[in-house]
């Protein structure tokens, strides 16, 4: 029972584990795993709430119907199966400001959930742009050889360098 | 392939339930659900983010290949433009370096705590999959279409058989994985 209750497994034997994962959704569910476009999905059924059937109007609602379905329950999945992981291991904490942000951008928790919202805002709106997030393209598209995949994995990888570079190295000043 | 278990509709429903727990757990024990591991790997300080993706992409592509071989899956490659891939990735990456998380690992970091990817990142995500959608129409008659490759694959681009790039991409991703442990990072 030691492996469940460790904090950390070896990359690779994590690594090792979604690729058995992604074997067993292509061959029980016809699905590679995927996470963005069910927040595509929640932002309709939300909207749906206030504006009723007229939010299914909307063009991209048409291609991407607001309702529960297997990539929305995996979303949920992965919180269950996270909280399960951090339980085991003695990980699980509440906590505002991740620590390496508060060593180097200080403890006020309005900045973080500042940035943390613009951030998202963007990761939600460049998914759906792109067709896809590092789950949908960066391991699913990418071991089906698909070339759309290929170039977004690296565009998401290149401007989350300078992001993160630009962040840290240039507002912060601090770094390697 | 398995068609008769891919339409039942409710039971699918628990099994993309039950993939997700397993998913969950494997980002969490991986340390990937991690603020300072995501960004640390785009500062190219720590690889672990690149590792757990390229053991997984090896892992996947092998299994997945020879399920397609045997008949019992096929593959579901995602079409793309210039406009819509390399816009749409670039502007994802800024807000991956800018929030830490991506949309797996923000719900996978809630899962130890972490209220800054609960209403910082899940909400301002759920904000741009909004803004996206109502900026679609005028979105999709312009810039989503420029330079269309559709759903073209590796293999079908080279014009050779799947199995010799999965084998060629295997040694390459293991070579540069020994690489990165070799230059200890």
């Amino acid at each position: 029972m030691d492996i469940f209750t460790a904090a950390r497994w070896s990359p690779y034997a994590a690594g090792i584990g979604i690729g058995v994962l992604s074997w067993l959704t292509f061959l029980l569910s016809d699905k590679p795993l995927g996470c963005s476009t069910a927040f595509a999905r929640s932002a309709g059924l939300i909207e749906r709430l206030f504006r009723g059937r007229k939010a299914e109007e909307r063009p991209y609602y048409q291609e991407v119907k607001p309702h529960i379905d297997w990539g929305w329950m995996l979303v949920c999945g992965i919180l269950v199966g996270a909280v399960g992981s951090a339980l085991l291991s003695g990980e699980f904490q509440w906590a505002w400001v991740p620590a390496m942000w508060a060593s180097e951008a200080g403890t006020g928790s309005l900045a973080r959930w500042l940035v943390a919202l613009v951030g998202g805002f963007f990761i939600g709106f460049g998914a759906r742009w792109a067709g896809g997030c590092t789950s949908g393209h960066g391991i699913s598209g990418t071991l089906q050889l698909t070339v759309s995949s290929w170039i977004a994995t690296i565009c998401f990888f290149l401007g989350g360098i300078a992001a993160a570079m630009f962040i840290y190295h240039v507002i912060l000043g601090r770094g390697a | 392939m398995l068609t008769a278990l891919h339409e039942k509709r409710r039971f699918q429903l628990i099994l993309g339930f039950l993939a997700g727990i397993g998913f969950g757990f494997l980002l969490q024990k991986a340390g990937v659900a991690y603020y300072h591991v995501i960004i640390n790997q785009l500062l190219l300080r720590d690889f672990t983010v690149v590792k757990v993706m390229l053991t997984a992409v090896v892992t996947g592509m092998i299994g997945v290949h020879l399920l397609v071989a045997l008949g019992l899956a096929q593959f579901h490659p995602k079409p793309g433009t210039l406009g819509k891939t390399i816009i749409g990735a670039l502007i994802f990456g800024i807000g991956f370096g800018t929030l830490g998380y991506c949309p797996g690992t923000v719900v996978a970091a809630v899962g130890h705590g972490a209220l800054d990817a609960l209403f910082g990142g899940v909400l301002g995500m759920l904000l741009g999959a909004a803004a996206f959608a109502v900026l679609f129409p005028a979105l999709q008659s312009g810039i989503l279409q420029k330079g269309d490759f559709g759903d073209v694959t590796l293999p079908r681009l080279l014009k050779v058989n799947p199995w010799v790039v999965v084998l060629l991409l295997s040694v390459a991703i293991i070579g540069l994985l020994y690489w990165i442990e070799k230059a200890g990072l």
